[in-house]
């Protein structure tokens, strides 16, 4: 086994706005030095906060309410506000889902892509500008010197997508985040970001943490993949084990009601209600038993 | 396409002053008090009220006076003061440098004090600050300028006597000047003990005009930054690592302005007005202090010239509002 660049430990976190209701419960994944791990589930079963609880932007109304988030044998939870800027940016980025309200309006690409190289990089204004060209080259951008030069808005969604991740792995982090950052594009895009963050991830030696609704997307690029449901873990293993003999009946599910381009007649299968209602009851066990637990 | 944006608003500003000079015109002529009755003595007989009248062409019908004068004013000539018995656009523009100066400064004083309160604010947001800030600006909002203007005088003039109640400069160093400007002037000469004499005289006036506007600045700001700070770019930016302070300058900021901008244009206007009452309270020597003497004596070419004027500002700002919000919106610029 190589080493450990993130462990997550047993993270939890309520509701504060209804009524203490858990989000998260118990949720351990890691990931090792280079490895992909996808974090799959519906909406609302807790996928994005686990991002934002990493990056330590958990909104308000969240709170973490236990667990541990070890990145390079510092637990980020703990870290201050100041400790937690320094590793953001340098050690850990984001991709993020929505390509079109990433980029601020009124600032040049170019300066949208240079002032995380000087902050954290210290480059001088004309090495981050050289820097930021070699790396629109690397994600296959035609003529850096005009994206350099343009406003947000006058760049297509997919071009803005592959400046994010330009942007992103050019700071050369250990761990990225990609938050569904597929979702806002068309699929014939997705693909080519997907084979892009992919080529990048393996050419900086990257781990990064692939968060998707879509389990298709997360069995093209992930290593290993952790299921989500309701804000529990309800299967993990590699990629290629889960989806040859998925243990959860969940998983089962989702894998056919993923539409097969080459089996067209095949059509669509929804959760059955008697894998929901089993889950329900399995969510339900552990909050009982979390609740003893917290009693007892 | 900017310049046909420019060509259609000058035809509009031109539109505007027609419609301003006729309106004021009429007005002063309709409502009751001429400039011949504030004139003659107590026992003046009808025919020399006549004669009077005559003499300034106040018995000609209305239309042949408002054509008389219109005339007048395309060429340039804005009559002659009635009371002043000098040519009105030699007294305006004798008068109008002291309240540019006057309103440059408030406008000034009114964004870094408004925005930096705003900002400050934005970086306290849910905390106890923000809330002393919000309950301050309540009451901010509430008081007018000439309310502020005689607090001053209570608190710089009564309590602590450190500045000067009246005027614009001390009248022992109100020579050697080539301009009217005298701000600008001894600032640019390098007479900074003049330039402090001046600024002495105008805090009292510049801030009672001041205040009230960096209220509305406050509160308009504060709440576009808190909006644009929850945004996307705004926290990818975040998790660049930079500092909340930069969040704010470099990612909100820009985007958060233009709402506040635009007020500011139309705020500043009533700015403006405010001179009137403002300047005649310091008995600041500007246009609006003029336009109240005018009005007392019904100095018909004389108002009908300041109203022109005041009008002229209003649109100039308007105008200029306008492009300052176009060229820093990239999507504006662009299109």
């Amino acid at each position: 086994m190589s080493a450990l660049r993130l462990a997550i430990e047993a993270l939890s976190a309520i509701s504060l706005r209804d009524g203490n209701r858990p989000i998260l419960r118990r949720v351990s994944l890691a990931i090792a030095v280079g490895e992909v791990h996808g974090v799959v589930g519906e909406s609302g079963a807790g996928k994005s906060t686990i991002a934002k609880a990493i990056l330590g932007i958990i909104p308000s109304q969240v709170r973490v309410a236990g667990g541990r988030i070890t990145f390079e044998g510092r637990d980020l939870l703990a870290l201050s506000t100041n400790e937690l800027r320094g590793i953001l940016g340098r050690d850990i980025a984001l991709v993020p889902q929505d390509p079109s309200t990433a980029f601020n309006p009124s600032r040049r690409i170019d300066a949208q892509m240079t002032d995380g190289l000087r902050l954290k990089r210290g480059f001088s204004a004309k090495e981050a500008r050289m820097r930021a060209r070699a790396l629109l080259e690397e994600v296959q951008i035609r003529d850096p010197e005009r994206v350099l030069n343009s406003y947000p808005h006058q760049l297509s969604g997919g071009m803005r997508q592959r400046v994010l991740i330009a942007a992103a792995f050019g700071l050369e982090p250990k761990l990225v985040i990609a938050d569904e950052p597929t979702t806002a594009l068309d699929v014939t895009v997705q693909k080519q970001i997907l084979r892009l963050i992919r080529a990048l991830q393996e050419r900086h030696g990257t781990s990064v943490l692939f968060v998707s609704h879509d389990l298709g997307v997360v069995a093209k690029i992930c290593d290993r993949l952790s299921v989500l449901y309701m804000g529990k873990v309800v299967e993990q293993g590699s990629t290629a084990d889960v989806l040859a003999a998925p243990s959860n009946a969940y998983t089962k599910a989702l894998l056919a009601a993923n539409p097969r381009y080459d089996r067209p007649d095949s059509g669509l299968e929804p959760t059955p209600p008697e894998v929901i209602a089993a889950l329900r009851a399995e969510i339900a066990a552990f909050d009982r038993g979390a609740r003893q637990a917290e009693h007892g | 396409m900017l310049l046909a944006v420019v060509v259609k608003r000058a035809a509009m500003a031109l539109l505007t002053l027609a419609g301003v000079a006729v309106v004021v015109f009429v007005l002063l002529r309709v409502v009751p008090g001429d400039p011949v009755a504030m004139m003659i003595s107590p026992g003046a007989s009808a025919a020399d009220i006549a004669a009077l009248k005559a003499h300034y062409g106040l018995d000609e019908p209305l239309l042949i006076q408002f054509w008389i004068w219109i005339k007048g004013v395309v060429s340039g000539d804005f009559g002659v003061s009635i009371t002043l018995h000098r040519n009105v656009a030699a007294v305006l523009a004798d008068r109008l440098p002291a309240t540019l100066e006057l309103a440059a400064a408030a406008l000034v004083v009114a964004v870094a004090l408004g925005g930096s309160i705003a900002i400050a604010g934005t970086l306290m947001r849910r905390t106890a600050g923000e809330a002393v800030i919000d309950g301050l600006n309540s009451i901010m909002l509430a008081v007018p300028d000439f309310i502020w203007a005689l607090a001053l005088v209570l608190l710089f003039v009564i309590a602590i006597p450190i500045l000067p109640l009246t005027g614009r400069i001390d009248p022992v160093l109100a020579e050697g000047f080539h301009t009217k400007f005298y701000l600008a002037e001894s600032i640019v000469t390098g007479r900074f003990a003049v330039a402090g004499n001046i600024l002495s005289h105008m805090a009292m006036p510049t801030l009672a005009l001041a205040l009230p506007l960096a209220a509305v600045i406050v509160r308009l700001l504060k709440q576009s930054l808190k909006e644009a700070m929850v945004q996307d770019y705004v926290l990818l930016a975040r998790i660049k690592g930079f500092r909340e302070l930069r969040l704010v300058l470099q990612e909100a900021l820009r985007n958060a302005v233009g709402p506040t901008l635009a007020l500011t244009g139309v705020q500043f206007t009533f700015l403006i007005g405010g001179t009137v009452i403002v300047e005649r309270i310091f008995a600041y020597p500007g246009i609006g202090n003029l336009a109240i003497d005018a009005v007392i004596n019904r100095d018909f070419p004389l108002i009908q010239g300041l109203v022109l004027l005041f009008g002229l500002i209003f649109i100039l700002v308007n105008i200029g509002v306008d492009l300052t919000v176009a060229a820093l919106n990239p999507r504006l610029r662009h299109a």
